[in-house]
């Protein structure tokens, strides 16, 4: 039998391609969102004493939690974007034998995520 | 007269015989308007070295055996044509992912054993004499899943797809959208006899959706939506059995 090649993938394999520097991007958004909740369970520990809870409020509102705040609300954004662009792909109604167009799904739901958004923004600011 | 220009094809070459190591040669080829990337490589063989090895069949995108990588991208050749390339070169390789047997002939194997094991075809839940006549469908039965009975096993989805290129113990995009192609069949009841390999961690659970193999696939398939299905059904299946084990039945 006569040798055969492999050829594996190289290490910067997901810098080939824009599809897949998206979707390592859209993977990493879950870092974003791991830190934010560690922000808050600092939050959380420090609210029991008023000495802890100063020094986390003197970082939320310092440059670092602005950039950081920043950072995340992007990549919760674009990771949203992308969950909503999925949901035609499991979600799949069909009328007779014609399926509804993924776009309305999509849309539907990109209408619910802003009308929930909207609610929740309501009720803490309010 | 057909228009008439000039390319050059960079052809991934490997003669296991005579050479270690896989290397590139470039072809410069006269064109016409209607040539296609496979045509380019029929005219290096019959007029230019008969040593290039490669598959091919239909010349229609009907076979699925002409499937390589052009300028990086896994296509089938007899579809792309060469005039709609603006590079100075068009690279021709082997699919992505595959090991590699000579010039651009890959090793299909792996596919070929994984391709049987999800029971690709109608396990009816009674088999019926054939007195009987046939299994009967409406229209709207037959388009639930006929978007994913549509694949010609040409293997670009495994080629777009990284998760088979870091391990290809993952099932892969085309067999698993062959089992979602049966499981919505009206005919077929083999869903729960599928679910052990479907479900298995090499399958649907491995995929992390890049979703590169519905964009390279040559008849619109969709493999990323139906392993997307497959996860919803059989995740609904599973938290159907914990609420009703014995499957609601006594």
């Amino acid at each position: 039998m006569t040798p055969e090649i492999t050829r594996p993938l190289p290490r910067s394999w997901w810098l080939k391609r824009a599809p897949y520097f998206q979707f390592v991007i859209r993977e990493l958004t879950s870092l974003a969102v791991f830190a934010y909740a560690l922000l808050l369970i600092w939050g959380m520990w420090s609210a029991a004493d008023a000495g802890s809870f100063s020094v986390f409020y003197d970082f939320l509102a310092g440059p670092l939690s602005r950039w950081l705040h920043l950072v995340v609300v992007v990549l919760a954004l674009y990771h949203t974007g992308t969950w909503i662009a999925l949901t035609p792909k499991v979600v799949v109604i069909w009328r007779e034998d014609e399926r509804v167009e993924p776009d309305l799904i999509a849309g539907a739901n990109a209408i619910v995520f802003l009308l929930i958004s909207g609610a929740v923004l309501w009720l803490v600011l309010a | 007269m057909a228009v008439v220009d000039q390319t050059v094809l960079e052809v991934h070459r490997y003669l296991p015989d005579d050479e270690a190591e896989p290397r590139y040669q470039s072809y410069e080829i006269t064109f016409q308007d209607n040539w296609v990337v496979l045509d380019g490589l029929n005219h290096i063989k019959d007029e230019i070295d008969p040593t290039l090895s490669f598959r091919w069949s239909c010349r229609m995108g009907v076979c699925g055996s002409c499937g390589m990588m052009v300028n990086g991208e896994p296509a089938l050749t007899c579809e792309k044509f060469i005039r709609d390339y603006d590079t100075e070169t068009i690279k021709v390789e082997p699919l992505a992912h595959f090991p590699v047997v000579r010039d651009l002939v890959i090793n299909m194997e792996d596919f070929m054993e994984k391709l049987p094991s999800v029971s690709p075809w109608l396990i009816p839940a009674e088999d019926k004499p054939v007195e009987e006549g046939e299994y009967l469908q409406t229209p709207a039965q037959v388009a639930h899943y006929k978007r994913f009975s549509m694949c010609i096993n040409c293997m670009l989805c495994y080629s777009a797809c990284p998760v088979y290129g870091l391990d290809s113990s993952f099932m892969g995009p085309a067999v698993l959208a062959l089992a979602e192609r049966y499981n919505l069949d009206s005919r077929d009841d083999g869903q729960r006899r599928r679910a052990d390999v479907v479900t298995a961690h090499e399958g649907i659970w491995e995929c992390t959706y890049v979703g590169e193999c519905t964009q390279v696939c040559p008849k619109g398939v969709d493999p990323a939506g139906a392993i997307q299905m497959l996860k919803l059904s059989y995740a609904l299946d599973w938290a159907k059995s914990l609420v009703m084990p014995k499957g609601g039945e006594g």
